[in-house]
């Protein structure tokens, strides 16, 4: 396995991290692939990754018995998908299914989580930078359940 | 004072009663003050009978009466609850009329009738700066109200110089007032003098107004008729108390915005809208559609609004100004300070009409300056 | 007894000397379609003897139905075909229904055009970056049509489109065939979707930051519900595009559409005449303020 430091640090998740941290991370990543319709984690099961999206596209979903699975949110190349292996009880909330053939780097969850017990360094960069991606996530929530353009839209009547 | 090249006579009360009737016969309608329901409001009249002889006003935050006067002056008094909008831009205008024709309807075509031309008898100072501003929002600007143009291009204004103040006034510091020099055809000034029938100092302020004036004769005004006439302009500024600071107020408000004043007046204000209905330069309007019951005729009316009401800024999903501190604000920074940004004037003049017509007594002057000191600095 | 200041909106040419801006001119449908279960568009075209008239993307007219009234409907044709008016709406109000229960030959009233316009000349020679949110687009289509049709003066141009779900995708045909044949960058994105949906789900501010496009040589032209568009606004900023490259529509009640009625004020403008187009450093401090 070919080593992912340098591909991290181009990332803007990670920008600002010093490269000695960066070595811990990239210590805990690997490659992985999805193929379109493929699932890449399902709600219940244990949440130990989290993934930077390189190519394709990935769909959150929530099942519903009578709708199937509704998808609440879509994340494509370079965003941040997962964020249940920081918080316990370490289990995904929702679906996630590869819409098309996506690429991503996964990060190894379980071993972040132990590297920042022991390194509280690390944790606090990595923390910091979740709030981000988890209050960016709440925003975009909150503005989806304003339901906005229920009501009749920003236009002249 | 006045312009010499043009006739500044001394009128009796005859001559006023003739220079009335000369414009009748010159086919004005006659608008002028008259007692009614308890107030001197502005409607038809038709001569020299109908103005409010011997009748003094009392006015304040909140109050109107009438009272006697000791004297026979008929203009011993100031503005009432009318002011001239309600003839230039009056309360309810059809706009059009639309008639079904099959799949289609037919708009029908501008009404013909002839629009009217009315003499405004006893127009004060303030009211002729208020129909300035209304000039300027339905003249000036790139679309032209059709209805106010046609009756305003009518007018005969006689205005009166004010020889009184009541405790409302505040013409004086708003700088339209209690004299003007222009806007009017002809301008009298009530001479009052004890045991002496009222006399009138009449100046022309057009060509027109002149030869209306030549028209109707009188006596040459003496020295000291003139002085009589500043003397009564001196003694209304003398009486008026209230004032309105006006040197930065614009930028004040539009810097008040976020003012805890504005949850004080709404504690008071009932949202009633009585302060736009009497403002001579409030001018908003909405548009009603009715139909008759087969709906083969519609018809489009232009009726006065106000800003206090919850409709005004309705869009759909809701109204913009829900509460009753927001309304207040549109209207006291819209008449103090973005109309200077809208028309370059105030669209205040001092007239005091929504202090004494306020059933709580809401004196802008006062919110005016009570909203100065909370006034973010720029 | 006028100030040196600028008065707001001198500078507008005056309307033609005479007319009464409040008659309606007679119109037909021609046609009308019905894009989503209430919203609809109407194609009009002057009854016999009456002629068409000009006018620029992001302007406006007012719809009269007899005796129900009147409302404001942004024009969303192609500016270059003015013979036909094109006007999408969605039936929510009184007079909104009463037109979308007219048939072809169904008549009513038109007054207009009104109002700014998009900055699309402004924006030559710039990446020009649509923001829509709902029935946003449709005011925003006109700029569309221009911008397309001169396709080689602009740089990047790019939609980012945000709807309720699939179902409520506005002209969904012209932006494919817009897609595949002028460079138009499309990106739609759903609040709620099934798995049927194969496109993006998620709010449309979260667009505006994966999309290419040079923030400093940008022009940003942003249409939708006043909420959306203050998030789509300090997106865009973050991005580095400034305020005064921003372009919003707004909208105030309006009767008149001519600065008489008073309805539409906002602070010192007039959303009728003044806007409803506005560069969004000149409504910035006005809309921030609640219930001005």
């Amino acid at each position: 396995m070919h080593d992912l430091q340098p591909l991290l640090a181009t990332h803007p998740f990670f920008a600002g991290l010093e490269p000695t941290t960066l070595a811990l991370v990239a210590g805990c990543a690997s490659n992985v692939k999805f193929d379109a319709g493929q699932r890449v984690f399902k709600e219940g099961e244990e949440a130990n990754q989290f993934y930077i999206v390189r190519q394709g596209r990935i769909a959150v979903e929530a099942f519903s018995p009578t709708h199937g699975p509704l998808v609440i949110q879509t994340v494509e190349e370079g965003d941040i998908l997962g964020w249940s292996w920081l918080v316990a009880p370490y289990k995904w909330r929702f679906d996630a299914h590869a819409l098309d053939l996506t690429r991503a780097i996964a990060l190894d969850g379980k071993c972040l989580r132990e590297k920042c017990e022991t390194d509280h360094d690390l944790g606090y960069e990595l923390l910091k930078r979740f709030a981000n991606v988890i209050g960016e996530r709440l925003d975009a929530t909150r503005l989806q359940l304003l339901d906005l353009y229920a009501a009749p839209a920003g236009r002249l009547k | 004072m006045g312009d010499p090249a043009r006739p500044s006579p001394l009128l009796t009360t005859q001559g006023l009663s003739d220079l009335l009737a000369a414009l009748v016969s010159d086919g004005y309608t006659l608008i002028g003050p008259t007692v009614r329901d308890g107030a001197i409001v502005t409607d038809e009249i038709e001569g020299l009978g109908d103005l409010p002889r011997g009748v003094s006003d009392e006015q304040a935050p909140g109050h109107y009466s009438l009272s006697r006067r000791a004297d026979d002056a008929l203009f011993g008094n100031v503005v009432g609850p009318h002011s001239w909008k309600r003839f230039l831009h009056p309360p309810a205008v059809r706009l059009l009329g639309a008639v079904r024709n099959g799949k289609g309807f037919a708009i029908s075509p501008p009404d013909g009738t002839p629009p009217p031309r009315y003499a405004f008898v006893g127009a004060r100072p303030c009211d002729l700066a208020a129909i300035a501003r209304q000039d300027r929002v339905f003249l000036g600007g790139p679309f032209v109200d059709p209805t106010y143009r046609a009756i305003r291009e009518g007018v005969f204004v006689v205005a009166v110089q004010c020889g009184e103040a009541r405790a409302s006034c505040f013409c004086a510091s708003a700088g339209t007032g209690p004299r003007t020099e222009s806007g009017f055809d002809v301008a009298l000034t009530e001479l009052i003098a004890p045991a002496r029938s009222p006399e009138y100092l009449a100046e022309a302020g057009t060509d027109r107004g002149a030869a209306l004036l030549t028209k109707v004769g009188g006596r040459e005004a003496t020295p000291e008729d003139l002085e009589s006439a500043a003397a009564a302009s001196r003694r209304a500024e003398g009486q008026m108390t209230r004032r309105l600071e006006t040197e930065g107020l614009r930028e004040a408000l539009a810097a008040s915005l976020e003012s805890p004043r504005w949850e004080e007046i709404a504690k008071r204000c009932l949202s009633c809208a009585n302060c736009t209905m009497v403002c001579p330069t409030c001018f908003c309007t909405t548009v009603e559609d009715t139909t008759d019951l087969t709906g083969d005729h519609a018809e489009r009316w232009r009726r006065w609004d106000s800003c206090f009401t919850m409709d005004f800024s309705y869009i759909h999903g809701g109204s913009i100004r829900r509460s009753a501190a927001s309304r207040y604000r549109q209207w006291l920074t819209h008449k103090l300070s973005t109309w200077w940004d809208q028309f370059g004037t105030s669209g205040c003049v001092g007239c005091g009409r929504c202090i004494t017509w306020c059933p709580v007594g809401i004196d802008l002057t006062e919110e005016a300056a009570a909203l100065r000191k909370t006034a973010r600095p720029a | 007894m006028t100030s040196g200041a600028a008065v707001v909106g001198e500078d507008r040419p005056a309307a033609p000397n005479g007319a009464d801006p409040m008659r309606p001119r007679p119109y037909r449908v021609q046609r009308i379609e019905h894009e989503t279960s209430d919203t609809f568009t109407m194609h009009l075209v002057p009854e016999v003897g009456h002629a068409t008239f000009p006018f620029r993307p992001g302007q406006f007219n007012m719809l009269y139905a007899p005796g129900v009234g009147e409302v404001p409907i942004s024009i969303s044709g192609d500016p270059s075909l003015p013979q036909v008016l094109v006007h999408t709406t969605r039936a929510v109000g009184a007079v909104t229904k009463a037109l979308g229960r007219l048939e072809k030959g169904g008549a009513l009233g038109v007054r207009g055009p009104f109002g700014t316009a998009w900055p699309v000349e402004e924006a030559e020679g710039s990446d020009v970056v649509f923001v829509a949110g709902g029935i946003g687009l449709a005011p925003l289509r006109p700029a569309l049509h221009h911008v397309l049709e001169h396709r080689g003066r602009y740089g990047r141009v790019v939609l980012l489109y945000g709807t309720r779900t699939p179902e409520d995708i506005l002209y969904a045909k012209q932006l494919r065939k817009w897609r595949a044949e002028l460079d138009l960058d499309v990106h739609v994105t759903v609040d709620r979707a099934t798995r049927d949906w194969r496109g993006n789900v998620g709010v449309v501010t979260t667009l505006i930051s994966r999309v290419p496009f040079e923030a400093r040589q940008t022009v940003a032209l942003v249409c939708g519900p006043e909420v959306m568009m203050r998030f789509t606004v300090l997106e865009l900023e973050r991005r580095g595009v400034s305020a005064d490259r921003i372009h919003v529509s707004l909208e105030r009640n309006m009767k008149c559409a001519v600065g008489l009625c008073g309805h539409c004020q906002i602070g010192p403008l007039f959303v009728c005449r003044d806007g409803p187009v506005f560069p969004h450093a000149r409504v910035r401090d006005l809309v921030s303020v609640r219930e001005v």
